[in-house]
């Protein structure tokens, strides 16, 4: 434990925080003052969970404020609002968007235990030596800047990291196998005319659009030279595509939160749809079949991470770290795992897990018991295994990451009048 | 004397300042920076001061914005019309033929109940019954009324208006009862005694009193369905705009100019509207 300049909310918190301050903090005495510690949590729902909070304050003693927010706020609160949070739970494409701005303050990969763990998707971006990189905002490209106070984005590991990755996962479509009755195969699905007034996308528009994307190269109609990175014309035409399936009655709703989603499948009003995983599994907990269907073009993925307020100094911007590095300790990984997510780094959640739960969510083997979530809800029974197999099959075969585009501003105009056509 | 008249004045205006002062703040102001910030630019993170009509450019050369507005004053307008027929005539059976007025306070609260719950819990108790597996379809069904279910009744414009009709109808049921109540019940009898039949008596005599009643309960109906954007969120399943979605969708995207430039417009249709309402009733006269 360093000397520490001490921050003002530090001081108003009382005299232990100044004496650690003050004096040459010892262990023992910053132990004691980090229980006054607060610091101020948000972001969407995925990992903003109770459950975290409590933990950490069993094993770290301070307390952690946790503040749910849907995608598009949590944008708006990270780029508006920089004294309102201490740490910031996004993901990268918001990161992308964000950063330059200068709300965040970078983070010095020497002080992460676990950093020489975390796997090649948040460093170089590779999953495997082989393993080519996915279109789209991929996060190693905005996940290191040159410096302590830098603004930019460098594509090598510098030890400042922008973020440090939490979680991510690989998205497709949902389906309700028993309303279906057939295989599905491929993205263009979501247009197919048999699914009329059956259909929802999500209506969140850096996500939707590439899951636009994916369905109109599914179908045929264009491939693009960068799906997270469209030109104007191609924002067109996919809107265009989509307007017109629109009119002709496709879509049954168009859904922003999460819990629209659960209430649109569980419902049977709609059977094929734009999903997230945990979504799927609170629909299957319902004890209703639903299928997170793999299809031959690939996943789109996402992958969030903890960044610091450029407000955060002295005794609180420890706790962080601390927070940081107990964060890929293992316990969280396990959790967030347990709940169909992937962890940053997979081989401490591993002691998290049980073997069989380990064999299910990350080796794609079959289980060998009752696969329950960390909520007490059974998800798989013996002898399933999980849709799209195992954690290599399911992140290598990413097609394109969550992204930001050059043309974002013409796309979300483009896209607000797609959602009023 | 010129002192007197000045010193009038001057307390005048003291008596006034107070009220103006609040209005200034909270009212004025507001309204005042929405519509400067319309001329501004925004970039995807950032705001930036300036004087500039892009919003406005963008807002009128999209034929959406103007498929938008209709489909608003199309919400507006079916609202309006079932707010009121509903409205008058619950309002007529409680002023003139329910006869205590023990029973006519005891119902009149009846009608008020369901306002204890939210707003949103009132609307969104709809989406179970009206689904595709809804109550309302399954009961359609089994007495042999249909054999599919109807899909239109559930995020569609149908589903849209019921909601408005279900949430707004009081604000007309009680401007109209109220003014039904102060009719002078001697001016009933004398059409009566002058051989006018119920029909007439309706249509010469209650409806023209019953006017700024009828006018404020309009003005009520038609300011909250235009500024509106939950409702039609969620009972058309996002699949419906009016221009209140449009701005919340633009605040959502960071977007406050265009979001500003949209209300800046909105605010003005909606008062063009009142103006136009208050041309065939001067409610200050008749109150």
């Amino acid at each position: 434990m360093t000397t520490t300049p001490i921050s003002r909310r530090g001081v108003l918190k009382g005299g232990a925080a100044f004496a650690a301050g003050s004096t040459l903090g010892a262990p023992m005495i910053w132990a004691q003052n980090i229980k006054d510690v607060t610091l101020r949590q948000f972001g969407t729902g995925v990992s903003n969970l109770n459950e975290v909070a409590q933990k950490v304050k069993e094993d770290l003693g301070f307390t952690l404020e946790m503040t749910a927010l849907d995608t598009d706020s949590v944008t708006q609160r990270a780029a508006t609002q920089p004294n309102s949070f201490d740490i910031a739970d996004i993901e990268y494409f918001i990161c992308k968007k964000v950063w330059p701005a200068g709300n965040l303050q970078a983070m010095d990969t020497s002080k992460i235990k676990n950093y020489d763990k975390i796997v090649g998707i948040f460093r170089d971006g590779k999953l495997t030596p082989e393993s080519t990189i996915a279109q789209g905002t991929a996060p190693h490209t905005v996940g290191f800047t040159s410096g302590p106070d830098g603004k930019d984005f460098v594509q090598e590991e510098s030890g400042w990291m922008t973020l440090i990755p939490t979680i991510y996962n690989a998205d497709t479509l949902g389906i309700r196998p028993d309303l279906i009755g057939r295989p599905i195969k491929n993205w263009s699905e979501l247009l197919n005319p048999e699914f009329k007034g059956k259909a929802s996308i999500l209506d969140i528009s850096s996500i939707g659009i590439m899951d636009m994307a994916m369905v109109v190269e599914s179908m045929g109609e264009h491939t693009y030279a960068d799906k997270g990175n469209m030109t104007k014309e191609e924002i067109d035409m996919t809107l265009g595509i989509f307007t017109e399936a629109k009119k002709n009655g496709q879509f049954r709703a168009f859904w922003k939160s999460f819990d629209e989603s659960v209430n649109l499948m569980a419902s049977g009003e709609v059977v094929i749809q734009s999903m997230w995983s945990p979504a799927i599994t609170a629909v299957k907990s319902k004890g209703i079949p639903c299928v997170y269907q793999p299809l031959e073009e690939g996943y789109r993925s996402w992958g969030g991470g903890i960044g610091l307020s450029k407000a955060l100094t002295g005794l609180e911007r420890d706790a962080a770290y601390e927070y940081i590095n107990w964060y890929l300790d293992g316990w969280v990984g396990g959790f967030l795992m347990r709940q169909g997510y992937y962890s940053a780094v997979p081989s401490t959640s591993k002691e998290h897990m049980s073997e069989n739960e380990w064999g299910y969510w990350f080796e794609g083997k079959e289980a060998t018991d009752v696969i329950t979530s960390p909520f007490g809800d059974a998800l798989a029974k013996a002898g399933e295994t999980r849709d799209g197999g195992s954690f290599e099959e399911r992140m290598g075969a990413v097609a394109c990451w969550n992204s930001v585009m050059d043309e974002n501003q013409y796309m979300v105009r483009k896209w607000n009048e797609f959602i009023a056509a | 004397m010129q002192m007197g008249r000045m010193r009038a004045g001057a307390v005048a205006w003291l008596q006034a300042a107070p009220m103006a002062l609040v209005l200034l703040v909270f009212l004025v102001a507001p309204i005042v920076m929405i519509a400067i910030v319309s001329f501004w630019r925004a970039t995807e993170f950032s705001i930036i001061p300036a004087f500039e009509f892009d919003n406005y450019e963008f807002l009128f050369g999209s034929p959406v914005t103007y498929r938008v507005f209709l489909n608003t004053f199309k919400y507006a307008l079916i609202t309006w019309a079932f707010t009121f027929v509903i409205g008058f005539t619950v309002a007529y059976f409680l002023a003139f033929h329910v006869r205590t007025l023990t029973w006519q306070i005891a119902l009149f609260l009846l009608c008020t109940i369901p306002f204890w719950t939210s707003n949103i819990i009132r609307m969104i108790s709809w989406i179970p019954f009206l689904g595709r597996n809804g109550i309302a379809n399954s009961a359609l069904i089994s007495w042999g009324v249909i054999d599919e279910p109807l899909d239109w009744l559930l995020f569609s414009d149908f589903a849209v208006i019921l909601a408005f009709v279900h949430l707004y109808t009081l604000f007309m049921v009680v401007p109209i009862f109220n003014t039904m109540m102060r009719i002078d019940k001697s001016l009933i009898e004398a059409a009566r005694d002058a051989g006018a039949n119920g029909v007439q008596i309706l249509w010469n005599v209650i409806v023209p009193l019953c006017k700024p009643g009828i006018m404020i309960g309009s003005i009520f109906v038609i300011t909250l369905v235009m500024g509106d954007f939950i409702t039609v969120r969620f009972m058309s399943g996002s699949q419906s705009a009016n221009v209140g979605r449009l701005i919340s969708n633009d605040i959502a995207l960071l977007q406050y100019p265009s979001a500003a430039a949209t209300a800046v417009v909105l605010l003005g249709t909606v008062l063009i509207v009142i103006a136009i309402m208050l041309r065939f009733v001067d409610i200050r006269k008749e109150l």
